[in-house]
């Protein structure tokens, strides 16, 4: 039986890798008495997948990892459970029942929403940066040059923005985020400050992810709505 | 949340920022302003190590019991950070509150090894606490070291205002006590010390002169202060059997912590014994934790169960200087196996036996395909082994791998000692010949019972006399005798019918050199600390860092001649720098085991024969099995 597990990475949390982060959640797992499964062998592992990894100093309220379990209790006391094993900074959202014929989180990422600030000190000198934040979104393309770590290449990123806009004195992206097509919300930030003719400074940003999507009927499911929600008395 | 001492771009343009952030699982959250007392304890070396040893879980837990103390970790900051730091005037901060170290009450080192001890002066300079003792004032933490290397303090004597000898769960409560004590009745920093100096097991070099021959020799080593007294005895626990985890001085904590990033030790930890009945010539443990404390198995039972219930860790290990040797193994073993083992729990068992026993529990918990063997003859001579008292026979070693190979395993590491006193080259020549003997015991099995090949790597690093072994009047090798036996060794591996199996490598010579040195320095090499440090000398414990230019030059600088410490054989009746410790074991039972050793003579171990060491009279552990 596979759950879905979505969870927060707030505060200094932030600073806890990929690796770790899953390190972190399998011993919980263990002190939370879940009945996960474990693979054959001299070394078990757990039967865990991250949907996608966060990299090192953003935040997050939509994180989602899949495990597989023998037994499940209800999901208000696997959240529970969880949640009594977590430290500060790390929460457990909920935990939903995915369906038998459901895939894995990880397969069917397909978009991620972002909710970023601007550090103090390190905000566009322009005017107006709502304005043109969204003149710039309406370009007819937005062409960034994207390092790798052999070459830099120019590259119009305008297909993988899906949604743009100022809220609350923050921005706010729904970008692309499928193994085929994966957006930094940062790539797209410093395409504005290019195309407000500065440079975007070391540090400049606060990135919150919020929410993680997979696609649905020609839209976007979020991935916990994939999943059904596990009764008392299962 | 806290705030944390490092912003955000900091921590985001150095390495593994987790090391600096606290917060893990069992960290222990106090308000500092709640408390008298504000501990520090310090493991001079980076996160991932210090995090690894069990003193500080233990005595973390044991002081954190008290709600009038706060203990918090500090450990050395990184390359990277060490640098930012120096360069934007950081202060060294506490894991815990995130508040600067220089406003405890106490900064506690742990000294696991010498060559953290540019560490140390890097931890208290980054901290702004002045690197001598003497210039510190009321303002200042009091600065305590423990630890193995605090059985000869002398080196460090200058940058201490007190160290612990022994077991920290014996005295540090009345330390803490008297402190408070002291604090309230408005007494100074001086009063304090005066004080705990008539703690037993506490040290406190201002307190004590230091006079010397001509020759360089100690004169006299006398208390200065009436308070201090003439012999500072160890401090142990003599009874560590006991189930009530209320029991006077029973600590071991239940709720470990638990870091983010993957420590050395990424695993519960369960300290079966302490000390060792072997009695290996060259081995300061099994001299200084003298005697040998079992705990109790069904203690050690529950103990297991909690703490991994508490942490969530997928492995379990025992910790002992020899496991073998404790009494309830295979009932210990076999319940962790019966309870854990089937729920994607490894069990590890270092420092054991090769015997029929620990094969089978081997091949129950691990991937036979993927572990090897250890084997420790130390020596490549059964002469050799007599000289150094251990045990460990050929006949024993190549029973052991057949009994392996038959098991189905095929790589054996075999690690040795070279430069030990009467070494020859015979004792040198056998290192290779008793791995050629231990590849033809493989090629002996009938080829369809083989693994493949047998991979053998023998691995020799350069013996370091230690204070308090038999040893301690021994001389040590210089670099180009170390160098050369290793040359002794590695040719003859090349004459070897079955060279392709073996593979040899030996340790680097310059820091065993340096190790040698403040292991059996004076007060005198305290300089040459102080000014290697100045020079740069950080992380000398790491191979990439360790440079022995710097180190050489600080020994020039600082006049200091590398043959009276390293090369010169002492007179068994020298006033040695350490000889004001009273561990247990005493100078007349090593004086003998030297004469043994030069006269291959060996020793039995303690369950076998008393020996009279010495340690019986602190009333306790094997010396008083089956004396009811």
């Amino acid at each position: 039986m596979r759950i879905r597990i979505k969870f927060a990475k707030l505060g200094y949390m932030k600073f806890i890798g990929h690796l770790d982060t899953m390190r972190y959640f399998q011993k919980a797992i263990r002190r939370a008495g879940i009945d996960i499964m474990y693979s054959e062998g001299f070394n078990p592992h757990q039967k865990m997948s991250f949907a996608a990894p966060l990299g090192v100093g953003l935040t997050s309220i939509g994180e989602y990892m899949d495990i597989e379990v023998n037994s499940t209790k209800s999901s208000k006391e696997m959240v529970d459970r969880l949640n009594e094993q977590m430290v500060e900074g790390m929460k457990v959202l909920s935990c939903k029942k995915i369906p038998d014929d459901g895939k894995k989180a990880m397969s069917i990422v397909a978009a991620a929403d972002y909710m970023i600030s601007f550090r103090e000190g390190k905000e566009p000198e322009g005017a107006d940066i709502p304005a043109r934040f969204e003149e710039y979104l309406s370009s007819d393309s937005i062409i960034v040059t994207k390092k790798t770590k052999k070459s830099e290449k120019e590259v119009d990123i305008k297909g993988g923005i899906y949604e743009g806009k100022v809220l609350e004195g923050k921005i706010f992206l729904k970008l692309a985020s499928s193994s085929a097509e994966y957006l930094k919300p940062e790539l797209v930030m410093s395409g504005f400050y290019n195309y407000l003719g500065e440079k975007m400074p070391e540090f400049a940003l606060e990135i919150e992810r919020t929410e993680v999507y997979a696609e649905n009927e020609g839209g976007f499911i979020t991935l916990e709505d994939l999943g059904e929600e596990i009764p008392e008395n299962m | 949340m806290r705030k944390l001492a490092l912003p955000d771009e900091i921590l985001l343009s150095i390495d593994k920022p987790e090391r600096y952030i606290g917060n893990e699982v069992n960290m222990v959250w106090k308000n500092p302003r709640d408390v008298d007392i504000r501990f520090a304890m310090c493991f001079p070396d980076v996160y991932e190590i210090g995090m690894s040893h069990l003193g500080i879980q233990i005595l973390y837990d044991m002081f954190n019991r008290r709600d009038d103390v706060y203990c918090e970790r500090v450990y050395s900051p990184w390359m990277d950070l060490d640098k930012v730091m120096r360069e934007k005037n950081i202060p060294l901060f506490s894991i815990e509150s995130q508040e600067p170290i220089k406003e405890f009450d106490f900064l506690g080192i742990t000294l696991q090894y010498e060559m953290c001890y540019a560490n140390v002066l890097q931890v208290l300079d980054l901290s702004g606490i002045p690197l001598l003792a003497n210039e510190r004032t009321e303002e200042d933490p009091i600065v305590i070291g423990g630890g193995p290397c605090a059985y000869n303090p002398e080196p460090l004597a200058d940058f201490f205002d007190m160290f612990y000898m022994g077991e920290g769960e014996k005295q540090y409560y009345r330390l803490l006590d008297l402190y408070k004590e002291n604090k309230k009745a408005g007494g100074t920093r001086l009063d304090y010390l005066k004080k705990a100096a008539t703690v037993p097991g506490v040290y406190i070099p201002a307190f004590y002169d230091v006079t010397y021959h001509e020759d360089g020799t100690i004169e006299s080593f006398e208390p200065n202060t009436k308070e201090a007294p003439k012999k500072i005895v160890k401090q142990l626990i003599t009874d560590m059997s006991s189930t009530d985890p209320e029991a006077e001085y029973n600590y071991y904590p239940r709720k470990p912590l638990v870091p983010f990033i993957k420590a050395t030790q990424d695993r519960v930890v369960l300290e079966i014994q302490r000390g060792c009945i072997r009695g290996c010539r060259f081995c300061q443990a099994g001299m200084v934790y003298r005697p040998v404390r079992e705990r109790n198995v069904e203690y050690l039972k529950e103990l297991a169960y909690e703490m991994l219930n508490s942490t969530g860790h997928e492995e379990i290990s025992l910790s002992s200087l020899s496991s073998s040797d404790y009494s309830q193994l295979e009932e210990l073993v076999n319940y962790l196996i019966d309870e854990f083992h089937g729920k994607g729990i490894n069990i590890s068992l270092p420092s054991l036996r090769i015997d029929s026993f620990s094969l089978d529990v081997m091949s129950k918990v691990q991937d036979i395909k993927k572990s090897s063997l250890t084997f420790a003859p130390e020596a490549g001579s059964q002469r050799l082994r007599n000289v150094i008292n251990k045990g460990l026979t050929e006949e024993v070693i190549l029973k052991g791998a057949s009994l392996a190979f038959k098991g189905g395993w095929n790589r054996v590491k075999l690690y040795f000692m070279l430069g030990i006193p009467t070494e020859n080259e015979e004792d040198m020549k056998g290192i290779a010949e008793l791995c050629e003997k231990v590849a033809e015991v493989y090629y002996e099995i009938p080829k369809q019972e083989r693994n493949g090949k047998v991979q053998i790597t023998a691995s020799s690093s350069f013996f370091i006399p230690k204070p308090f072994t038999p040893f301690q009047w021994a001389s040590m090798c210089t670099k180009e005798q170390f160098l050369d036996r290793a040359k002794v060794v590695n040719t003859r591996m090349k004459e070897m019918l079955n060279k392709k199996s073996i593979k040899y490598n030996w340790h680097e010579a310059d820091v065993s050199l340096i190790e040698g040195l403040l292991a059996r320095g004076d007060r005198k090499v305290a300089k040459t600390v102080l000014r290697a440090y100045e020079l740069g000398c950080l992380y000398d414990a790491w191979s990439d860092s360790f440079d022995f230019s710097k180190w050489q030059q600080a020994i020039d600088d600082t006049d200091i001649d590398m043959d009276f410490y390293i090369t010169r054989e002492r007179d068994v009746d020298e006033l040695l720098p350490w000889d004001f410790i009273d561990v247990g074991v005493s100078r007349e039972f090593l004086k003998r085991e030297w004469e043994n050793a030069k006269n291959e003579r060996v020793t039995p171990n303690c369950r076998m024969k008393c020996s009279g060491c010495g340690a019986a009279r602190f009333g306790g552990g094997v010396c008083f099995e089956n004396k009811n």
